[in-house]
């Protein structure tokens, strides 16, 4: 019901929404809580586990029932919560954890049998049969207990993550952070202030007392105002700061886009943010605490400072007669506030006998509330006085205060403790539980707005000194600073129903006792015994009331039984937002190279190598499958000419007068000996003497290198190189620079190889310029080029490397002229095969297991000098007769097909773990030899050519006999290359 | 005589505008690497001063009309827009000009754009003009200057540029829908 002349909206503004499949108006500046209270709607969604009906119980980011789904299809986001959703045109949201509907919820019957769902029940009962649980009882469970669901679909929405720096951060806007803010920011420090809601001011737009002179929500706009014209301040709304993390970063999550009525599609809905701050103010405010008695969770009861908060705010009064139940002054406000509104008052009831009231309405000092009645709202609420004499008081609203708890959650996010005080009955921070932080104000226990107002100029002059910054005097405003008045009262004893804790996790007074009882003591034990505090609640609404009674029940005091653990974060974060960019591609960056796009034209699937994209085959027509197009390209290149794109192989520019030395230590083999114009493969050792990685170096000149790495160990590489150089020879005069995104280098392999260049070539090359193995600079098309003559295909082969700005035009026109001698592209499926025929190594073979002498090259360490990896690679077990080496397969007979990854076993063996003899690690169809052809890794390997080894491949079900060969199956002399 | 079609890095990828921020392709400059050879420092960077530039600091670039010096990393940086002749003896130097993407975000709200993918403090106040620094772009490596109070030039492996370009449009329209929406 709305109250005439009441409340922060704007009632000139309509804004229409539905609920529930229904149609509902409210006002801008309405939450949906507000808006549906508005409308006398009680029942917003259903309890998680019991299905109990429930309404709305606070006014902010703390509620632990009205959590509703907001949109449809991709789009839906669940477990909302109304009091934070603002309304807009167009909104649809819906309650939870229901079926059909909120009001007519056929778990329910869940609530029939609360008896068999106390605390510890899963694990009671459906220990048996063992593998029930994953298969029946736990995805039953799920499906019955729960809050919203996702759709399982994928959402287009847009999300982003930023990021933010200051000097000062402070968290939260009520008398405390404003103060802060204005202080700070006078004295021009850089200040971002977040305030979760939409509108800054905190708890000054939620009551009716005054501050210098005003009323508060007038004042704190005024503050507002003049910090928002100020340029170094930053005012961030619906700004929830969900975590403190190292060095002054903190966490953040803004309502972007949700409150928008029709975003614009570019619109990100949220965004996280990560703060870094210098220093920080925590000015979060305190949350309101319930009172465990019996029914305590019907539709109709709230905070009592929720009830002040829509009376105030909103102009909303959520009943027709209401009923006020609490341990403390400060409630007392809602019946004032409420009566000079004029909504009728059944009763305040408060638990201490000693308190006055001055108010029109009736005061019961000294009862207590034994029971409720109303299941899809509140009607009558049962009272006893101490005598035990029961009354009934017809009430559809009741609003209870238990104390507040500051809202302290933040400090704890680095594992501090915080205190307990026993004026206020709650927990306060201490200082410096995260470094750099500071709370004020009612996060810091301080609960009169005086306190508030001062605590906030003292903890940003403190930051200011921190920051190095001198004050400016800030007048500290007239405000109401009352003592808080109350008495530390948890629950109604011995309820006659269940009497709730945690209503987000349907936790009741009995739970924590059950726990207690069965011995999980702890506070953390009672915590993941009943889930109290646990998931979206995070101990907002429930923490200390819990514990006071586990204390009770444990014959302990509450600071000696402590408090869980409070982490991040402190509201939920969608995962989209914390995610946001990495949907899909935008998971990683993609590299290109220069031919991608005409690979992409002839039709090439690409795949990935590390981050690049590489052509696979390049199909033709006719061809059916990608072995046609495979086998094709293979004999392409052993008949006539292929080209291929190179360039993704890492290359390294090496400069100094010492770089021979340099490349002598990081290489197994020498270095120094090659000379300008020349070639030389080389393999690299990590310090633990096992292969990193193999590649071929140039001498371009005295004292210049070129090192070329794989694609795949191109960064690692670097960083070794890098490392190398400045922790063992920081002196040597070596400079090294990456120069792989600068050339677009294309291999040109086949017969027919030194024909087609020399059709680009301004000056043709033959037989021994360049020599195998050589290098020299060429000049094709007015560009001035490098070709090297290497070859991993064993055919005649070179690779051409210009800058990368040619890559597209000289890519086509190599492969353009390939085709007219017969020949064209190839992919990486064929460039396998070429290697397989080879023998010749990839990281499918240095996997980072394997050592120098598993490959057979341990004759490339050099015996004349050292090198990193050296003396590691000596170890004993390192070398010798078990170690599984390099070996060729060849399955017997031709026609049987093999694959990688499987593993070897003697003939006779049984395929189990124990006999493995060793693994396959690439295979590959020959059309050369026409036969699969296989490397693999076997034990004595080399001892053991032209014997029959057992493949198992357990995966794929095969099962082939191999004869095991050298792993070079053609060309083993070498002759082509060198042609 | 026949010669090679040449292409940009971001070559068909590039202007796009948003909300008054325009991201575009710097015109194709030299760009070289270089590093001084052990003890040519200080006649390296002698040199440098002879060019009107100089050598810069860490985060720092230093510039004269289109040419300038780019800190890049520990005793190295990107010279851009010279030619590098006469140092030869004193620096180790590598053609980079075809390595890299060359961009340049300009407008208002240029700061908003790349705090969406970038971790450092871009305000003013602590990345003035002159400043320089090899960070990420969310998952990229960069090289990143303020060469003027809303500009920005920002360098990426040639091969990311189109991710590059992607990243920092999205985060321009959003900028953007901002601006609009709110």
């Amino acid at each position: 019901m709305r109250i005439a002349g009441k409340g922060l909206i704007d009632r000139a503004k309509t804004v229409g929404f539905r609920f529930d499949g229904k149609d509902y108006t409210g006002f801008e500046g309405d939450t949906l809580a507000s808006a549906l209270l508005a409308s006398d709607v009680k029942v917003f969604g259903r309890s998680f586990k019991y299905h109990r009906p429930r309404g709305v119980m606070t006014a902010g980011s703390e509620e632990p029932n009205a959590l509703v789904t907001v949109g449809k299809g991709a789009a839906q986001v669940p477990n909302v919560r109304a009091t934070v959703q603002e309304i807009h045109d167009g909104l649809e949201a819906r309650g939870q954890n229901a079926w059909p509907s909120v009001n007519m919820d056929v778990m329910a019957v869940n609530d029939l049998f609360a008896p068999f769902f106390s605390a510890g029940f899963y694990y009671k009962t459906f220990m048996w049969p063992r593998a029930f649980w994953e298969k029946l009882y736990e995805p039953a469970i799920r499906r019955a207990a729960g809050l919203g669901a996702l759709s399982g679909k994928h959402n287009d929405e847009s999300y982003e993550k930023a990021w933010a720096h200051c000097d000062l951060l402070i968290i939260g806007s009520g008398p405390a952070g404003l103060m802060a803010a204005l202080t700070a920011a006078r004295a021009g420090a850089e200040v971002i202030l977040a305030e979760e809601d939409h509108r800054m001011g905190g708890r000054c737009l939620s009551e009716t007392f005054e501050i210098a002179g005003k009323p508060a929500a007038d004042w704190a706009a005024g503050i507002v105002a003049e910090l928002d014209a100020m340029p170094n301040v930053r005012l961030m709304t619906r700004t929830t700061v969900t975590g403190a993390y190292d060095d002054g970063t903190y966490g953040a999550l803004e309502r972007v886009g949700l409150h928008v009525a029709n975003p614009p599609k570019d619109l990100p809905r949220e965004c996280f943010w990560r703060i870094v701050a210098k220093r920080a103010v925590l000015a979060s405010g305190a949350h309101e605490r319930q009172i465990a008695f019996s029914n305590n969770d019907r539709p109709g009861i709230m905070t009592a400072g929720a009830v002040r908060a829509y009376l105030n705010r909103w102009g909303v009064a959520p009943g027709h007669a209401v009923t006020i139940f609490a341990n403390n002054d400060d409630a007392h406000r809602t019946a004032r506030d409420l009566s000079a509104a004029g909504v009728r008052i059944a009763a305040l009831i408060d638990v201490r006998e000693d308190v006055e009231v001055a108010g029109d309405f009736p005061v019961y000092a000294g009862y207590r509330i034994i029971d409720t009645v109303g299941r899809k709202g509140l009607r009558d609420v049962v009272i006893a006085d101490k005598s035990g004499q029961i009354s009934r008081i017809v009430s559809d609203c009741l609003a209870v205060s238990g104390g507040w708890n500051p809202a302290l959650h933040l400090t704890c996010h680095m594992n501090g403790r915080p205190v307990w005080r026993e004026d206020i009955a709650a927990f306060v921070p201490k200082p410096g539980m995260v470094p750099g932080l500071e709370a004020a104000g009612s996060a810091n226990g301080a609960f009169s707005t005086r306190a508030c107002l001062a605590q906030g100029v003292a903890a940003a002059e403190a930051a200011l000194e921190a920051l190095g910054r001198k004050p400016k005097k800030v007048d500290m405003p007239e405000a109401e600073d009352g003592a808080v008045r109350m008495r530390a009262y948890w629950e109604v004893p011995e309820p006659k129903h269940r009497a709730w804790l945690d209503f987000a996790n349907d936790v009741t007074t009995k739970d924590v006792r059950l726990a207690a009882q069965e011995n999980f003591r702890s506070v953390e034990h009672m915590k993941r015994y009943t889930t109290q505090g646990m998931a979206p609640d995070q101990g907002k609404n429930s923490n200390v009331a819990a514990l006071a009674i586990l204390a009770d029940a444990t014959g302990r005091g509450i600071p000696e039984t402590g408090t869980t653990t409070f982490r991040p974060p402190y509201t939920p974060v969608s995962i989209a937002a914390m995610g946001a960019g990495g949907q899909g591609a935008g998971f990683a960056p993609q590299r290109f190279t220069t031919s991608d796009k005409a690979a992409r034209e002839r039709g090439a699937p690409m795949i990935e190598a590390g981050l690049w994209y590489r052509p696979s085959y390049f199909p033709r027509p006719g061809e059916k499958t990608w072995r046609d197009s495979c086998d094709r390209e293979v004999m392409m290149v052993r008949d006539r000419v292929g080209i291929c794109d190179v360039s993704t192989l890492g290359k390294i520019d090496l400069q100094g007068k010492d770089t021979a030395r340099f490349l002598d230590l990081v290489y197994t083999n020498t270095f120094s000996t090659l000379k300008p114009g020349r070639v030389r493969y080389g393999l690299m050792l990590r310090e633990d003497g096992l292969i990193m990685d193999d590649g071929t170096t140039a001498c371009l000149a005295e004292g210049h290198y070129l090192m070329t790495t794989t694609t795949a160990a191109a960064g690692q590489v670097m960083r070794h190189l890098e490392f190398v150089q400045q922790a063992h020879c920081p002196g040597w005069d070596v400079r090294m620079i990456s120069v792989t995104e600068q050339w677009a280098q294309f291999a040109v392999a086949g017969p027919l190889a030194r024909e087609l260049l020399n059709s680009v070539l301004e000056t043709p090359i033959d037989v021994t310029t360049p020599p195998f193995l050589g290098v020299t600079d060429v000049r094709l098309m007015d560009v001035n080029a490098r070709l090297f003559r290497i070859s991993f295909s064993g055919e005649l082969g070179y690779e051409i490397a210009v800058p990368a700005r040619y890559g597209e035009a000289l890519y086509r026109d190599l492969v353009a002229r390939a085709e007219s001698l017969g020949g064209g592209a190839y992919g990486m499926e064929a460039l396998n095969v070429l290697r397989i025929e080879k023998g010749f190594i990839t990281h499918a073979e240095i996997h980072g297991r394997v050592t120098a002498f598993d490959i057979g090259m341990e004759g490339m360490i050099s015996g004349k000098k050292d090198c990193i990896g050296k003396g590691a690679s000596q170890r004993p077990g390192l070398v010798g007769p078990e170690r599984e080496q390099l070996v060729g397969l060849r399955p017997i007979p031709m026609s049987r097909q093999i694959g990688a990854g499987a593993h070897l076993f003697n003939e006779g063996a049984d395929p189990v773990r124990v006999n493995d003899q060793g693994y396959v690690t690439s295979v590959g169809y020959s059309p050369v030899l026409k036969t699969y052809l296989g490397l693999a890794f076997l034990k004595n390997g080399r001892a053991r050519h032209g014997e029959r080894i057992r493949l198992v491949d357990h995966l794929r079900g095969t099962d082939v006999i191999c004869e095991v060969m050298n792993p070079v199956f053609f060309d083993p002399e070498g002759g082509r290359a060198r042609a | 005589m026949p010669s090679l079609i040449e292409k940009t890095a971001c070559d068909g990828l590039l202007p796009v505008t948003e909300a008054g921020m325009t991201l575009s392709e710097c015109v194709p400059l030299r760009i070289t690497s270089v590093a001084p050879l052990a003890g040519k420092d200080r006649a390296f960077g002698a040199a440098l001063k002879a060019m009107g530039l100089g050598w810069p600091k860490p985060g720092q670039s230093l510039a004269n009309g289109e040419a300038k010096t780019v800190w890049s990393g520990r005793d190295q940086a990107f010279l851009i827009g010279v030619t590098p002749d006469g140092l030869d003896d004193l620096a180790a130097m590598t053609d980079q000009s075809d390595g890299w993407a060359r961009m340049r975000l300009e407008g208002p709200g240029t700061e908003a754009v790349l705090a969406r993918l970038v971790p450092l403090d871009l305000r003013a106040t602590a990345f003035p003009v002159g400043s320089a620094a090899r960070t990420g772009l969310n998952h990229m490596m960069m090289v990143l200057c303020r060469t003027e109070d809303a500009a920005f030039e920002i360098m990426v492996f040639r091969s990311m540029a189109a991710s590059a370009v992607h990243e920092l449009h999205h985060a321009m329209k959003a900028i953007a829908a901002r601006t609009a929406a709110l």
